[in-house]
């Protein structure tokens, strides 16, 4: 009995906390999101229902969010996971700088992605004084001069895709490094003996072998590319409705807080439907990569 | 012979190339960053082709960057932040870790898949009643509300547990027998054993105060309670006028720095840290 | 402090959970272990040795039956209240200790009366790490030392804190050969010092012969034999025993009992009066052979091994069950390599017979089957 209740005891602080912040909350979220006209000052509301859902999925500010959030996710996923591929598979194949560039790459990780998004708005953002680094370079090569932060979509949407790869690609490279090191020699040097083309190497052993750390890195970049917020923030500033920006969490914040914020029924409604995607396109990604991923390698 | 030697001369060339390409483009941000917190206000805005480069260099920036906004308060409070919060979540994590990793009590698998899957719910979902929580409870612009939320970490805890249970048995029989109480066990052998993933944890969760935003951006309004984050997004909005760009980037460099110089002391752990977080989470 | 086990039972449900039958780890262990004595428990692994440890130690607590320290009965004591010192396989050091502070670790568990002073501990480690002659070695971490000497740091740290009882489970199996004759005889030493009544665990039936007072043989949680090394070798209970106690091995055929003569084959091999015919198997030590034209066993020979002082020779036959048959005899012995067959006579007391079904010893000639009161 004593030793049943120490367990639990021992247990205690992390299941407060756990309750308080995070299983309270995550019941409540659903009760918020079904409670109409819900008023955050008298904490009252006048019925239950859909109505925050169908609010949500008609605001046009939302609906913009879910666009700019869907194509971060498809231009960036695939983008950084390639690249980080290539990086890693050149890093595996040298020895000397190695470390060195290591090092280097993943210096992005441990900097604070707001006070790096501004080095990088500075860096695309075109003023009256000057055109800015990269539109310098742009007419170096012969084009045209573009405001990356204040002028047309497509160009805001490239500046963000671009951030987030590059806020990305530490921890990608560092989990392909890692699992192209954990691919025994003795695979290759089989295929040495037998003389296999370098290509047939990569798409019959090395692929293959990584491809759990590839399906895994694809799943959580698709998750986390959702979440995107932070980045768009930093580069864009916390009005992100009117840079035209924003994205579904964003959403979610601007309807809790701020100066468009006090609708905790909204915001819980989005991030339900958020929610909801998230785990559809994981099972969808789970789906596909039981039957293309290589088992007991 | 001669062609096939040829040909890995150049795909070598290339590999260095495609490498160093990237690092350029990974550094560039903050060799830019840098430059520009070196220059003075007029020159950078006298440069319509901005220089790659700086003949006289200034400090200036950076003293305004702690006289005119309070950085030295965003700092202070960032740093306060992150103690208060891994030390609290260190003392939570051991115990619950240990708990599942050494004490055999009824129930103890139910109540440890329960948290694993809570480590799969989104932060953005419990956001939203923690927000109403912390205001409910009038703990808005204090550390007790910024801190409050972010003490437990499932994935640490299933992390040290791992740790934990890697540990012989017999060295717990051997303490038992010598009539070591449990907790003193721990204290005494566990957690001198698993040091150096307490360290990873410890670095990765500063890491991860250091640069939070979200929840420290809806909790305070006061800047008296900022933290770097929410600083610098004051600053860029607020701070210095929207045009002294020197300024905001010593601001900038300020607030990088720090972690920079922990990455470098703490390289390995951190990344095989991070690595680990990777391949278990 | 002498100790008693009673009727000890040791039940663990099943590992795989669809069966529902339980795992019987010891199984009604009656046995009283004299004060100061040396008990060596040999078995095969998975035989519940260590479970019988665990039980004493306190680590496990009994399904049913007592354990008593002297008169005390300590069944529902803590193992830190028994006062035991426990040294194990692995060694089980603590790797961010020094030497010194893994043995002064248990007596900074004292608490009361007991507490003790900074210098006493430091003294009593130091006295501890002296009779193990590791005493140089102090500030060393556990990784820093040889096996043998972590060893060593472990029988300390058991012993530091004085215990009623040393328990050593398994305590050489991790060193090599050389190190574990020399360790075997290090742990003789220091129980015969510290007088201190030690039960180990072993697997090795060479290592328990060779430094027990008294051997405990078990197999499948049931104890099987005890007596001392050389009574329980010279006169096994059952089958099981005999195979599990000798190198080389004893040799085991089949065979039967036919008008009161034992026969191997065709050959009878010895007399056999007041048993009736039976099948049964007939053990025979390699040491029972005896070289003799004569002989009334006839074996193919396969090679010799000459060790020096003696030679081993090296046969077959087809109602053996071991693969070979080794027969030692003195290096003096004149064998030709290309002779075929090899007649053998054999001794009367290197030849035990049992039951063909239940492997329980028949007792035949001038055997009998003797008790043990006091081993």
């Amino acid at each position: 009995m004593k030793k049943k209740l120490k367990g639990w005891l021992y247990l205690l602080p992390a299941i407060l906390f756990l309750s308080i912040f995070m299983i309270y909350p995550l019941i409540d979220v659903l009760i918020y999101s079904f409670e109409e006209g819900y008023n955050f000052a008298s904490q009252t509301h006048n019925g239950i229902g859909l109505y925050n859902y169908s609010y949500v999925l008609h605001d046009t500010y939302f609906l913009q969010a879910l666009k700019n959030t869907f194509i971060l996710v498809i231009i960036t996923v695939p983008l950084s996971t390639g690249t980080a591929l290539l990086i890693a598979m050149a890093l595996s194949s040298i020895k000397k700088l190695r470390e060195l560039f290591q090092t280097v790459f993943f210096l992005p990780y441990v900097t604070n992605t707001l006070a790096v998004g501004l080095v990088f708005m500075i860096l695309f953002k075109k003023t009256a004084y000057s055109d800015g680094m990269i539109n310098l370079l742009i007419k170096l090569f012969g084009g045209e001069a573009v405001d990356f932060i204040d002028g047309p979509y497509w160009a805001k949407m490239l500046v963000l895709c671009i951030y987030t790869v590059w806020i990305v690609m530490p921890f990608k490279i560092l989990i392909l490094t890692g699992a192209l090191a954990s691919v025994k020699d003795d695979y290759y040097k089989a295929a040495k003996i037998d003389s296999t083309p370098a290509w047939r190497v990569f798409t019959r052993i090395t692929l293959p072998m990584i491809s759990p750390m590839i399906f895994y890195l694809v799943i959580t970049g698709f998750i986390g590319a959702f979440k995107a917020y932070s980045d768009a923030v930093a580069l864009f500033g916390t009005d992100l409705n009117v840079a035209g920006m924003n994205t579904i969490v964003g959403y979610i914040y601007d309807m809790l807080y701020g100066n468009s914020g006090g609708y905790p029924s909204y915001a819980s409604a989005a991030a339900l439907i958020l929610f909801c995607i998230v785990l559809t396109i994981t099972c969808i990604n789970l789906m596909v990569s039981k039957k293309s991923v290589v088992k007991g390698v | 012979m001669k062609s096939k030697k040829i040909c890995k001369i150049l795909g070598k060339i290339g590999k260095y190339a495609f490498l160093g390409f990237w690092a350029i483009i990974v550094l560039f941000p903050f060799y830019w960053m840098i430059l520009s917190s070196l220059k003075g206000y007029s020159a950078y805005n006298s440069e319509y082709i901005p220089k790659f480069f700086t003949t006289n260099p200034t400090f200036e920036n950076y003293s305004s960057a702690f006289t005119t906004v309070s950085l030295g308060r965003y700092f202070f409070n960032t740093i306060v932040f992150a103690v208060i919060t891994t030390a609290v979540m260190l003392v939570v994590i051991t115990l619950a870790a240990f708990a599942f990793a050494r004490l055999e009590f009824k129930g103890k698998n139910i109540v440890f898949t329960l948290f694993l899957s809570l480590m799969m719910i989104p932060n953005e979902l419990i956001i939203i009643t923690n927000f109403v929580t912390i205001t409910d409870l009038g703990l808005r612009n204090t550390f007790t509300g910024l801190v409050l939320p972010s003490i437990t970490s499932i994935f640490y805890i299933y992390l040290l547990k791992e740790n934990f249970e890697q540990i012989p048995d017999n060295l717990y029989k051997a303490a038992k027998v010598d009539g070591t109480s449990d907790f003193k066990y721990l204290l005494r052998v566990m957690i001198p054993i698993c040091k150096p993933t307490m360290i990873t944890i410890t670095i990765l969760k500063i890491i991860e105060c250091w640069n939070s935003y979200v929840w420290p951006r809806l909790i305070t309004d006061d800047s008296d309670y900022y933290l770097v984050s929410n600083g610098i997004q004051e600053i860029r909005e607020n701070g210095f006028g929207r045009e002294n760009i020197p300024a905001m980037m010593a601001a900038v460099v300020v607030i990088s720095v720090p972690l920079i110089i922990l990455f470098f002391v703490f390289r390995k752990q951190i990344m095989t840290g991070v690595q680990k977080s990777g391949t278990k989470g | 402090m002498k100790v008693v086990l009673d009727k000890l039972c040791k039940r663990f449900p099943n590992r795989d959970k669809k069966i529902k039958t339980e795992v019987i780890a010891v199984d009604n262990f009656t046995f009283e272990i004299p004060d100061g004595t040396l008990v060596g428990l040999l078995g095969p692994s998975g035989c519940g040795k260590s479970t019988t440890l665990n039980l004493i130690s306190g680590l496990e607590k009994p399904t049913s039956g007592r354990v008593f320290f002297g008169d005390t009965d300590v069944t529902d004591m803590s193992p830190e209240d028994r006062c035991v010192g426990l040294v194990f396989q692995n060694y089980a050091l603590y790797p961010h200790l020094t030497v010194r502070q893994n043995i002064m670790f248990p007596l900074q568990n004292f608490k009361g009366e007991k507490k003790l002073t900074k210098e006493v501990m430091f003294e009593k480690a130091l006295e501890a790490a002296k009779l193990v002659q590791i005493d140089m070695l102090m500030e060393r971490k556990p990784n820093e030392l040889s096996g043998g000497q972590q060893q060593r740091v472990a029988i300390a740290r058991a012993l530091v804190k004085e215990p009623k009882v040393l328990l050593l489970d398994e305590p050489l199996s991790n060193l090599d050969a050389r190190l574990r004759l020399q360790t075997r005889e290090e742990i003789r030493r220091i129980q015969r010092e510290t007088k201190v009544t030690t039960i180990f665990v072993t697997h090795d039936q060479e290592e328990a012969m060779s430094i027990s007072d008294i051997i405990v043989v078990m197999k499948d949680g049931v104890v099987h034999q005890i007596g001392k090394p050389q009574d329980v070798y010279d006169d096994p209970i059952n089958l099981f025993v005999a195979k599990f106690l000798g190198t080389p091995p004893i040799n085991v055929f089949k065979g039967k009992v036919k008008n009161h003569m034992i026969y191997i084959g065709n050959s009878a091999i010895l007399k056999a009066d007041k048993i009736d015919d039976r099948e049964v198997y007939v053990g025979i030590r390699p040491e029972g052979f005896v070289l003799n034209d004569e002989g009334e066993l006839t074996l193919d020979l396969k090679g010799l091994e000459v060790m020096g002082r003696d030679t081993t020779i090296v046969s077959t036959h087809e109602c053996c069950e071991n693969v070979e048959i080794r027969s030692i005899v003195s290096a003096e012995t004149v064998i030709y390599p290309n002779m075929e067959k090899v007649k053998f006579s054999v001794k009367p007391l290197k030849t035990f017979l049992f039951d063909a079904e239940t492997g329980d010893r028949i007792y035949f000639g001038r055997q009998e089957k003797r008790t043990y009161e006091e081993a």
